[in-house]
């Protein structure tokens, strides 16, 4: 199984390494990073490397590299989904996932990752184990710590190890019992440079906070279940229910946790919330061209659409940008092309629009490829699909819960494929293959 | 202990004696270079932390211990310590001893004889009351790895295995794989220990044990029979990383213990023959020998014993399909290579959902399922092809991700679907990222070869790429047609011809040498170019690559034995030149060439067949995925992602020919209580607790288990287990298990059930899609108030709240039943009907794109090319070609409408005027032509002759197909002629030269916007459908009074296609609304068509309101079409 993990930093510095069976020689990473530098973009790298002794399995999280050292025959989605859950808990721990951060806090890293691995199997990965084990700093107890000279470390064996139930706790004791749910989804969409969707699915999540007295037992239903098409939960919840009643039954988690994640079925319409007017053209001669875009809204379900972003990796020869925006701010990223239109709340009564001249660079053909436009957005209070959570019960203990529920859409990765024209008629014979 | 500590003391006196530097160095070495920092350690720093060490206060204990760890952290050797860290092993401080624990088992190896003086403070840990201490103590003794101490390890295990705690039974689990990697010959001793911990019936244990079986023991497949019930039911309870190892274990089991479940099915397909294309025709060639292999022994007794899934394998099908659902991507995907290595056919479909689930996640989770999903491609692309949209292509996805989206895609494509993998392609062709646009163009290729139909078409695709401005893309087209062209070559000598002129720009010597070899090959077909191109490379000969050169040799010995005459010289030429080439290779293949072709006296027998050597056919070249046949591996694995056998990797073995007992599962009752639920303790009134599955549905899952213990005594155990199996299935499905979960139950069906439900897999989910859509539209206004009313609820209130959900709740659960009738009713029609309107369809949407192969066939019609068709029988004809659509006032054309158009006047014609109309009739020809009908009147008084068109001036990509001469034509007399033009959805004029025998006249032919299009049949909701997917820009809207003669339908229809070539879409005739609908006040009318060259659609929508006022709406794809079309026909309706 795993038999050594490296953190790596983005310039190839090695600043962590941890080792759960015998000690594997820093320089195995290198061929990692003969791989880094072929594959220039970090993304690149490919998550599995074979060397002559050993496999390098490694994943891309917040600019750092977690690789991974095997030996012998695992399945590589469990090594991925491992180091994953590593970096998960490390965020989970710290509030972020970097260099810095790890660096500081690098004995408690380290002994997390000790009681992560056992002899290279996985032994505790339920965050609310780990922090029975090992307790997550906070000013206040780092300030105790170093008045008294006790530890981080607990004493006692956790419980959720030995239940059935292993991500809760117990005894858990709060004065406020709150239960909170917030339904996000996300369109995912490919639109053409016409404006006709090709691809447009709709990704939700139900993220959960609880904070609940004791072991209760939770049963979340829906108005129209029938809307999710394929999902997947958190170990808590009881397949079997879901399959026979379409309910979320389970004992959930001490605090924060995803619930279920599900796609909506694709027999609906997506309603694509936005739509998008766009040209950019250069011109054969001269070295500029021209950009025009506008936004409106389309089905909003009659919410306002927030946080309006629109972003353009530019053809390379593009050399700088001078537009004008009637709302919001845009920026223009010279070294990596990427123009960003920061838009905020979109008005339907005055529609945005960004417009003016690009320049190119000099001596250059005009470019061929036509670049795609990515749009951010986000409606408070609406769940595009329709997915509606009807009620929430608690059994197993006696009192009553604050509950609420909120709904949150976003654009996922949202892509207009944009038109470039230099005139019509070239247009339309490109569209022969 | 006492003579411990003086042990230790000498050791630090031997220490400070030789210095700090020394010990540094010896360490350094000892680490093998690993430690790169080590020379930063600094022996100061460290004698400051021994001395905090020593000290009797625990916080400063503990900060040295903190450094200490970070600094093992950080990779820096911190070895020398060791004495000073190892006595702080029995501190009291749980902190700082945990911290010990960690120094200890990173340093232990290089420092055995100090390690061993922490021993005793484990193995009296081993002894605490305190389970957690118990655990740690043993975790840490067997992570020691000093070979020394393998017996008390052994020991400890031992012990450890009959710990009453769980959780201790899970470390000793653990410690298995520890010790069996320190001394490989205990091996037989831990055999022992995890058979006994195989018994184990908690969750807890079960993943860890079968991981040391893994480890240990894989081959004892044996030692899992008594364990397999079991472990399948407590499988959902099991933590994530323990499922993951367990259910690849009993992939492995299942394999070597039940029957192949497609045997049959295998059987029946090359039975009914033809059958097979279900799972694509492409079933491995290996498989099918296989099969065939199988078939040959075993027919006979198959045929007379249909196929009955062994219950224990349906269990475990059963009891893993739950866990697609998990979180945990490498769960979902160890269940699906379960199903897929184990399920019957029909059952494999329910994986693919979930693995186009975890494309949503990171993306080295993508690249690892989309690595598997290529895999099971090739042997079941049917699984896949309803999600083809879900592997399409992001611009902001990594290369590598890309590269095997594209692969799948390239898997994926079939004769349906290959149009809109194909446009979806050309997109990708424009990315900005090159190595993607190479993979796009290869993939291109494969789907030539792999699809006959479409082969020009790509060729004809990519020979347009040789024109792109981007040299790699020139360079892998280049390569990739030579593939093609391979194919088929006698058809191309003009793409051959092509290319001989790309020889000029291509640097890329790739693409050079592919060019060369092709017109080598090819020469016969290109007599007149191929010596000239051996000219000028014999000219470049010196600065070409080495690649390059060989084929310019090649070149040169082809087309000296056929065209000896010519190039006779060029070749000694050439072939000098290489004699002196610095590669060797060049010239020995110059020298042996020169042997071969050229006859002397001492040339030998073969120079006689160089001809045959040289000119043989050679074989096309197959291009093939570089997944085929990758599934020997087991899908999932590092293996099989390497494509290569990575250590420790175990075969998965093939089917057996018959099933070995299975009786060898049944469990006996005694045997499984474990001793130590006989002592009674506080703790065991728990762990009882724990052994009943709490957390998985109480009623199941507990059964089969005591099921299986209470059939175990008699021998038959296993028949009428396998009643019992079959009946509580069905109760399930009485259950109300879904409908789809009985199917599956129902192996031993009839064959012809069998082949029904693969007909109706094979039909794409959008049948039913699109049946529901029109019913969820329905229904979604009503949800939308449902919605409204209870957002205006705070959810606060929830008495009021939850009377209404729940009702809702009723309503919603009633229309499902409704749904799943309908559903019902639609399967058990014939499906024979709706497979053939698909078929339909996709013709239909083939011609969508322009590929020339798709072309419809030319309507049969043929159009008289001197005279007119009378206008209403152009109506009948119209009406002929749908009749089999329902008949409705809808295709009222144009009565008397085609408009009559001056091409020339009778005064500049010099007494020849020539009128033209565009007739709307299909060019037969050219279907991508627009009709137009001339008429010739010759008004002077002396014949014309040789009447004819030249000098046709057009702006790119329009083509015109002239008249036939009109070779006479008499005075006063009139003649017709019928010419076709492209234009090319633009209405730019075509201008061409109208010749008589003695004069020129310059004319052009501008089209009206409503002729540059066909006219389509579309029913209502088709036409709803489609304008709901032409939306935003594509909509074009416009409010218009209506003018006063043309208020009624009839004029409104007559005069929209009067202006536009449309037809007029029918309202109303859908079934579904059953009862006459009283014509509404203000009727909406629909008008469909395509624009001729591009097949785009075009849409009109004119919506009557109150008092003549109107709404005219136009989609259009082509938004200039759209916006000169609605100028058209406002004008048509306003005057």
């Amino acid at each position: 199984m795993i038999h050594s993990l490296f953190l790596i930093n983005h310039s190839g510095d090695i600043f962590l390494e941890k080792h759960w069976k015998s000690v594997i020689s820093r320089s195995v990473c290198d061929y990692f990073f003969e791989a880094r530098e072929k594959a220039v973009d970090p993304e690149n790298v490919p998550p599995v490397l074979q060397t002559p002794h050993h496999y390098l399995i490694s994943i891309y999280r917040g600019k750092l590299f977690f690789l991974s050292v095997i030996q012998t025959e695992v399945a590589p989605l469990f090594v991925i989904e491992f180091l994953h859950r590593v970096a998960d808990t490390i965020q989970d721990y710290f509030g972020e996932c970097s260099e810095g951060i790890i660096k500081d806090n690098i004995v408690t890293v380290y002994e997390l990752l000790e009681e992560m691995l056992d002899n290279g199997f996985p032994l505790a990965t339920e965050s609310n184990v780990l922090k029975e084990m090992i307790r997550p700093p906070t000013i206040l107890r780092s300030v105790v710590n170093t008045l008294t000279g006790s530890s981080n470390v607990g004493d006692t064996l956790p419980t959720g190890q030995l239940s059935n139930v292993p991500w809760r706790r117990a005894g858990v004791k709060y004065t406020n019992n709150e239960a909170y749910f917030d339904v996000i989804e996300e369109i995912d969409a490919i639109l053409d440079k016409s404006g006709t969707t090709v691809f447009a699915e709709i990704q939700g999540v139900i993220e959960a906070c609880v904070r609940l007295t004791g072991m209760p037992d939770l049963t979340l239903s829906f108005m129209n279940p029938r809307l999710l098409d394929d999902v997947s939960f958190h170990p808590c919840v009881r397949f079997k229910r879901w399959e026979s009643e379409r309910v979320l039954s389970f004992i959930p988690p001490d605090g924060n946790f995803t619930l279920m994640n599900y796609h909506v079925s694709s027999q609906n319409l997506v309603a694509i919330p936005v739509y998008v007017k766009q040209s950019i053209s250069f011109f054969e001669t001269g070295p500029c061209g021209r950009l025009d875009i506008t936004i409106g809204p389309k089905q909003t379900m009659g919410k306002t659409v927030e946080n309006m972003m629109v972003t353009i990796h530019m053809p390379k020869a593009v050399l700088n940008a001078n537009l004008t925006a009637t709302q919001g701010t845009y920026t223009y990223d010279l070294t990596t092309k990427v123009l960003v239109w920061d838009i905020g709340k979109l008005n339907p009564q005055k529609l945005p629009n960004l417009r003016g001249s690009l320049s190119t660079q000099v001596g250059v053909p005009k470019p061929e490829d036509n670049p795609s436009l990515n749009i951010d957005l986000k409606i408070q209070q609406l769940a595009i699909s329709g997915l509606k959570v009807s009620r929430l019960d608690m059994y197993g203990e006696k009192y009553k819960p604050f509950k609420g529920v909120k709904y949150l859409t976003k654009a996922g990765k949202f892509q207009v494929k944009m038109l470039c024209t230099a005139h019509f008629s070239t247009n339309w014979r490109s569209e022969y293959i | 202990m006492s003579c411990a500590t003086s042990d230790l003391e000498v050791q630090e006196e031997e220490e400070e004696e030789g210095g700090g530097g020394d010990h540094e160095e010896r360490a350094h070495l000892e680490e093998g270079g690993g430690g790169g920092g080590s020379f930063q350690t600094q022996p100061l720093r460290h004698d400051d932390l021994k001395e905090m060490l020593d000290s009797n206060k625990d916080s400063l204990k503990l900060e040295a211990m903190k450094r200490i760890v970070a600094m093992i952290a950080r990779g820096k050797n911190a070895s020398d310590l060791f004495p000073a860290v190892v006595k702080n092993v029995a501190c009291k401080n749980i902190e700082v001893k945990k911290l010990v624990y960690v120094y200890l088992v990173r340093y232990a190896e290089e420092q055995q004889d100090l390690a061993l003086l922490s021993i005793s403070t484990f193995q009296r840990g081993l002894k605490d009351p305190n389970q957690l201490i118990r655990a740690s103590a043993l975790r840490v003794l067997s992570s020691i790895r000093v070979t020394i101490i393998v017996p008390i390890m052994m020991l400890a295990i031992k012990e450890a295995a009959s710990d009453m705690s769980p959780y201790v039974r899970k470390t000793a689990a653990h410690a298995i794989p520890k010790l069996y990697s320190l001394d490989p010959e205990q091996k037989d001793q831990l055999i022992e220990v995890i058979e006994k911990l195989l018994a184990d019936k908690t969750t807890l244990v079960a993943g860890s044990v079968v991981m040391a079986f893994e480890e240990v023991c894989p081959e004892r497949i044996d030692l899992i029979h008594k364990n397999y019930r079991k472990l399948c039911n407590l499988l959902i309870d099991v933590e994530e990383w323990g499922q993951v190892v367990i259910i690849n274990m009993l992939t492995r089991y299942a394999r070597t213990q039940f029957l192949n479940p497609n045997i049959n099915e295998s059987l029946l397909e090359e039975g009914s023959g033809g059958d097979k294309t279900f799972y694509g025709s492409d079933e491995d060639e290996d498989e099918d020998e296989e099969e065939k292999e199988k078939n040959a022994e075993a027919p006979a007794m198959a045929k007379r014993k249909p196929y009955v899934m062994d219950p224990d394998h349906r269990l475990l099908l059963r009891n893993t399909k739950p866990l697609l659902q998990s979180r945990n991507a490498a769960v979902v995907m160890a269940v699906a290579q379960l199903y897929f290595h184990l399920a019957p056919k029909a059952e494999v479909g329910v994986i693919a959902k979930a693995l186009v689930r975890l494309l949503r996640s990171h993306s080295e989770v993508q690249y690892v399922v989309l690595q598997n999903v290529a895999t099971m491609t090739i042997k079941r692309r049917g699984m896949f092809e309803p999600y083809l949209k879900s592997f399409y292509i992001r611009s902001t996805d990594p290369t590598q991700i890309k590269v095997l989206k594209l692969e799948v895609l390239t898997n994926l494509a079939n004769e349906t679907n290959i149009s809109t993998i194909l446009r979806e392609f050309q997109t990708y062709i424009k990315s900005m990222d090159k190595d993607f646009v190479a993979a796009t163009i290869q993939a291109i290729g494969r789907c030539a070869t792999n699809i006959g139909e479409v082969r020009d078409t790509c060729l004809n695709g990519l020979v347009q790429l040789l024109s792109n401005r981007d040299e790699l893309v020139v360079a892998e087209s280049v390569v990739v047609i030579k593939k093609l062209l391979q194919m088929q070559p006698e058809k191309h000598s003009d793409i051959i011809k092509h290319m001989a002129k790309l020889t000029d720009n291509i640097q890329v010597p790739m693409a050079r040498a592919s060019i060369l070899w092709l017109i080598g090959e090819y020469c016969e077909h290109v007599p007149k170019i191929a010596p000239d191109v051996l000219r000028k490379m014999a000219k470049s000969f010196t600065n070409e690559e080495d690649i390059v050169k060989l084929q310019i040799i090649n070149l040169a010995a082809k087309l000296y034995l056929t065209n000896s005459k010519q190039t006779k010289l060029l070749t000694q030429y050439v072939l000098n030149l290489a004699k002196y080439d610095q590669n060797y290779d060049i010239r020995d293949r110059a020298r042996f060439i020169r042997q071969l072709i050229v006859p002397t006296e001492k040339s030998g027998a073969l120079s006689k067949y160089a001809k045959k050597l040289f000119l043989a056919l050679k074989p096309a070249p197959v291009l093939e995925s570089p997944f085929k046949d990758r599934d020997h591996f087991q899908l999932g694995s590092l293996s099989h992602l390497l494509n290569a056998k990575a250590g420790g990797y175990q075969e998965l073995p093939d089917w057996p020919e018959a099933a070995p007992d299975p009786s060898v599962r049944n469990v006996e009752v005694k045997d499984s209580v474990p001793e130590w639920t006989k002592c009674s303790s506080r703790e065991k009134r728990k762990e009882k607790k724990v052994e009943k599955p709490f957390y998985s549905d109480s009623e199941g899952e507990s059964g089969p288990t005591e099921s299986a213990d209470s059939e175990s005594d008699s021998a038959s155990g296993s028949e009428s287990g396998s009643g019992s199996e079959e009946s509580g299935s069905g109760s399930e499905s009485v259950e109300s298990e879904e409908g789809s979960e009985s199917e599956e139950e129902e192996e031993d069906e009839e064959e012809k059930n069998k082949k029904k439900k693969k007909k109706e897999l094979k039909k794409p989910v959008q049948e039913s899609e699109s049946e529901q859509s029109s019913e969820e539209e329905e229904r979604k206004p009503e949800r939308k108030s449902k919605q409204r009313k209870s957002d205006s609820e705070s959810e606060s209130d929830e008495e009021e709240s939850e009377s209404e959900s729940s009702q809702s709740e009723s309503e919603d659960s009633e229309s499902e039943a409704e749904i799943k009738k309908k559903k019902k009713a639609a399967e058990s029609k014939p499906p024979t009907k709706p497979v053939k309107k698909e078929n339909k369809k996709e013709k239909k949407e083939m011609s969508l794109l322009d590929l020339d192969d798709f072309e419809p066939a030319p309507s049969p019609q043929v159009t008289p090319v001197n005279t007119f068709l009378s206008n209403s029988l152009v109506t009948d004809l119209e009406g002929l070609s749908l009749s089999d659509t329902v008949l409705s006032p809808a295709t009222i054309a144009p009565s008397s409408a085609l408009k009559n158009y001056e091409l020339l006047h009778r005064i500049t014609g010099e007494g020849l005027s020539v009128e033209y109309c565009f007739s709307r009739q299909p060019f037969s020809p050219d279907a991508n032509m627009v009709a137009v009908q001339m008429q010739f009147t010759n008004n002077a008084t002396s014949d014309t002759k040789n009447l004819h068109m030249e000098d046709v001036k057009l702006q790119s990509g329009m083509r015109v197909k002239e008249f036939p001469e009109i070779e006479l034509l008499p005075a006063g007399e009139t003649a017709a002629a019928v010419m076709g033009i492209d234009f090319c959805d633009s209405t730019q004029a075509a201008n061409f030269q109208l010749c008589t025998h003695t004069k020129k006249f310059f004319v052009s032919i501008q089209p009206p916007v409503g002729e540059l299009m066909r006219p389509i049949f579309l029913t209502e909701n088709e036409f709803k459908k489609e304008q709901g997917q032409l939306m935003g820009m594509n909509e074009i809207t416009e409010k218009l009074t209506l003018d006063a003669k043309c208020r009624n339908e009839h004029a409104i229809v007559q005069r929209v296609t009067t202006a536009a070539n449309l037809s007029r879409v029918p309202c109303g005739s859908d079934k579904e609304c059953s009862p006459p609908v009283p014509p509404p006040d203000h009727p909406i009318h629909r008008f469909a068509g395509r624009t001729v060259t591009s097949s785009s659609l075009v849409l009109v929508t004119v919506a009557t309101k109150e008092e003549g006022a109107a709404q005219l709406t136009v989609n259009c794809e082509k938004m200039l079409i759209g916006t000169m079309l609605v100028k058209d026909i406002l004008l048509a309706l306003t005057q």
